[in-house]
């Protein structure tokens, strides 16, 4: 199985009001000297399949056409080391 | 004519906008969202509310609902597409209008009478109004900040395509104060605001939203 993470970000350029929601609350809470916070969103997408180019190219697709909206936002694909199932099974020994 | 309105999960309009249909002269028909079918309508309206809970991005799962399929090839062929406030949203992830809708700048849902300016009375959702006329229709949401890059913004302006501007105050930080855009056929309207609320005087806050739903006919005998 190949496990893959695509980080979706709003663009630098495009107002981001949850990054600044959260960059409100953090010096309220005490945390002092924060200068920016940008909230974007994590998938982590497992294929049949060892990975390959081939899957790497379905999921810039799959981040392309449904995870992101190119108009507002950026993507980045990589591939993880372990499926999920091999992370539970390490946790667990 | 026929009118279709596109009922999805989670939609809340589609009635409101049936009825503004019907009163508008026309027959409603309705459409559902896991039909590839038209059901031969003469035109289409997307309506507010949730489409899918608005997961992911609102408007992005609805926009490969088989339904859609549909409404994307008869906007190319022209059909009349009016989308409202969430169906604005699902018109810029169809690609079939520029831009994108992004949460409030104030971070705060908005619901009140917004007074607009038509800017573009030559769509075929505006042609009853007069350029340049002021109307006041409900406006309700939480992400109706419209916002493209400036490239299409400028475009947008040159050609005429700002279809309706917010007057008095930007209520979602709404690039160029834009509250609606048309495609440059002038078939497909997406629009944040609700005239579809605004059709009735004894209910909301006047009659300012007709205009949207008399158009088509105005048009066809102009």
């Amino acid at each position: 199985m190949a496990r893959f993470v695509v980080d979706v970000m709003p663009k630098r350029e495009i107002l981001d009001p949850q990054g600044k929601a959260v960059l409100g609350a953090l010096p309220r809470l005490g945390f002092e000297g924060v200068l920016d916070v940008r909230q974007g969103k994590r998938f982590e997408i497992e294929v049949e399949g060892e990975p390959s180019d081939d899957l790497l190219a379905q999921v810039r697709k799959m981040a392309e056409i449904l995870l992101s909206n190119p108009v507002i936002e950026d993507f980045e694909v990589h591939v993880e080391e372990h499926t999920v199932a091999e992370i539970a099974q390490e946790e667990g020994r | 004519m026929k009118i279709g309105v596109v009922t999805f999960p989670g939609s809340l309009d589609d009635v409101d906008a049936a009825r503004a249909v019907t009163v508008g002269g026309h027959e409603a028909v309705a459409l559902w969202h896991a039909d590839a079918d038209l059901r031969g309508v003469d035109a289409v309206v997307l309506p507010g509310g949730f489409s899918y809970g608005d997961y992911l991005r609102c408007g992005a799962i609805s926009r490969f609902a088989p339904v859609m399929g549909e409404v994307v090839e008869a906007a190319g062929r022209g059909l009349p597409v009016l989308g409202i406030c969430n169906g604005f949203q699902i018109l810029c992830e169809s690609h079939l209008l520029p831009g994108a809708l992004i949460r409030n700048d104030h971070r705060k849902f908005v619901c009140r009478d917004q007074r607009l300016r038509i800017d573009n009375n030559r769509t075929a959702w505006t042609w009853a109004y007069a350029e340049g006329q002021e109307i006041v229709v409900p406006l309700k949401n939480g992400e109706g900040g419209y916002v493209a890059d400036e490239a299409t913004l400028d475009r947008l302006e040159g050609e005429g395509r700002v279809v309706a501007r917010y007057l008095e105050v930007n209520p979602n930080g709404s690039l160029r104060d834009i509250a609606g855009v048309t495609n440059e056929r002038g078939n497909v309207v997406g629009l944040m605001p609700h005239p579809e609320h605004a059709v009735e005087a004894f209910c909301g806050p006047g009659t300012d939203g007709l205009g949207f739903f008399t158009s088509l006919v105005e048009r066809a005998f102009a």
